[in-house]
């Protein structure tokens, strides 16, 4: 039995429900036991920390103080979202690295009757546990439907491979977890440079035009590297690359076609559950081709009603700093 | 004779002592152990930044104005905003510098001087604390309404069509999610409000 405590975060229960539903469906063949942590916050992702210090920080501890609370056996909390997990590892490092940061928001956690040691919880992601706990051997031998011809581009992101308090990756830049834990599932891992690369973060909020060139570098390297599809271990990539597809598209006057869905998700299909279950159909740049190609069907979750095939003739719009790039050329 | 005017002297060149307030007071609100003294000037940062060309200053050129004290100039610069805390400098950093943790404390300080040129990053940022200090949690529809009435009316039509499958694929919701001890949370944020990081 691997059993961790638990830090689902804000968006799996929103925009990353695919990943929270897929994680489910693996949960019992992995043999993971999850013990959420009981009335977790969020984790003020990269937004609060830019506004006010002491009260991000103590946001965060606020979960450590609970999970700490819930120690059982395991002092492990497990967070699948990049930006959770960095944060969360981010509180408990600096308050031990700053003991000024510890002592103020111990402070303020003692405002509500709690209280954190940095350094007596363990953080760590879901891929890392799946690696370093459960084991290739373990995800191999519950593949019942391996997916075979499928090209996959393993991309993570940034948030989990870096800073890396720890040193629990292989690299900063290039690790090779993610395509390890594919290879395991029978999928082709196509080479992809950008592995770690940033999507853009919250830049499609507050800056879309600088998103969308990282965004288009991402999909178009994918493309180019012959991927089916993208998989990530991110919630924000995986929205970013997904829903912003087609505006990047229309930015940039391209048509990239690059569906990204979570790395539970194709570990469930290959472990025999149905795509729906899988969280498969919720993406806006639509998995179908892809899952085509192992013999799955696409469930209809969103009604294809509300799409035009074709719109009104639009201008394309190419910014002058990027006329010069690959667009132009072709 | 102090060893300045010594130097002074000896016509070695220094003719002041530096002035490092500004430094120091960036460094001492960073978490963590900043380690922006440390920095030399060698431009790994700006050379693996992904958002570099839409950036008023790379991240080394901001730390040499820090060094030269032109508070006004670097609280203006948009390049903290426009950071993406992808941690690519950080680890090719060759003095450690936590130059993302830096940047949010140059948001913080620019928030705080009301210094940024264009409102819409703050507000971002602000409206997100909003809700997550009311709720507890982040709220991904209210805060995508509020932000894009506010600042992207023109966009709003072109995102209806995601919004609402994102709504029927229930990968958002319209009603915000409420941690139970909502009073602890706010005993917490109030107090941590009262202070800063000074030492």
């Amino acid at each position: 039995m691997n059993e961790y405590i638990f830090y689902p975060g804000c968006s799996m229960e929103g925009s990353a429900k695919a990943y929270y539903d897929s994680l489910n469906a693996i949960k019992a063949p992995l043999d993971m036991k999850l013990q959420e942590i009981d009335d977790w916050n969020c984790c003020g992702a990269t937004e609060y920390v830019g506004i006010n210090l002491i009260p991000a920080y103590s946001l965060i501890a606020r979960n450590l103080a609970l999970a700490a609370k819930q120690v059982n056996g395991t002092n492990t909390v497990m967070a699948p979202c990049s930006a959770c997990y960095l944060n969360l590892e981010k509180a408990d490092y600096y308050m031990a690295e700053r003991p000024s940061l510890g002592t103020k928001v111990n402070e303020a956690l003692s405002a509500g009757g709690l209280h954190y040691d940095p350094g007596s919880l363990k953080i760590r992601h879901l891929l890392d546990v799946i690696i370093n706990d459960i084991g290739l051997d373990t995800v191999k031998s519950k593949v019942v439907k391996p997916l075979k011809g499928l090209r996959v581009a393993p991309y993570l992101g940034c948030m989990v491979p870096r800073p890396d308090y720890q040193r629990r990756w292989s690299d900063f830049e290039r690790p090779t977890e993610l395509d390890d834990v594919l290879t395991a599932l029978g999928a082709e891992v196509v080479n992809f440079p950008l592995k770690t690369n940033c999507c853009g973060g919250h830049m499609t909020q507050i800056g879309p035009e600088t998103a969308y060139e990282l965004i288009r570098r991402l999909v178009s390297s994918a493309e180019e590297n012959q991927a089916d599809i993208m998989v990530t271990v991110c919630p924000m990539c995986q929205m970013n690359l997904d829903a912003y597809q087609s505006e990047t598209n229309r930015y940039f006057g391209t048509n990239y076609h690059m569906p990204i869905v979570f790395f539970t998700q194709l570990m469930a299909v290959a472990f025999g559950k149905d795509p729906k279950e899988a969280g498969f159909g919720m993406e806006t740049t639509s998995a179908k081709d892809a899952l085509a190609r192992i013999g799955l069907e696409t469930p209809v979750v969103v009604s294809p009603a509300m799409k035009k095939a074709e719109g009104l003739p639009m201008p394309v719009r190419k910014h002058k700093k990027y006329a010069s790039g690959q667009e132009a050329s072709e | 004779m102090a060893p300045t005017e010594v130097l002074e002297q000896q016509g070695a060149g220094l003719r002041k002592q530096e002035d490092l307030t500004l430094l120091h007071e960036v460094s001492i609100a960073t978490a963590g152990v900043s380690n922006l003294e440390m920095c030399i000037q060698c431009g790994s940062c700006g050379g693996s930044c992904p958002s570099a060309a839409d950036m008023d200053h790379t991240p080394r050129m901001l730390f040499a104005m820090l060094r030269a004290g032109m508070r006004d100039e670097v609280l203006r610069s948009n390049t903290p905003w426009v950071c993406v805390s992808c941690y690519h400098c950080v680890v090719r950093c060759p003095q450690n510098v936590h130059i993302p943790d830096v940047m949010y404390s140059l948001k913080g300080m620019a928030i705080s001087a009301k210094l940024f040129k264009d409102s819409t990053a703050p507000d971002f940022a602000q409206s997100f604390v909003d809700f997550v200090e009311n709720y507890g949690r982040s709220f991904e529809f209210g805060l995508a309404t509020r932000h894009y009435l506010k600042h992207y009316p023109l966009r709003l039509p072109g995102m209806t069509t995601m919004g609402l499958g994102m709504l029927t694929s229930k990968r958002m919701s319209m009603t915000p999610k409420r941690i139970k001890n909502m009073d602890q949370l706010k005993a917490i944020l109030d107090k941590a409000k009262t202070m800063e990081l000074t030492s």
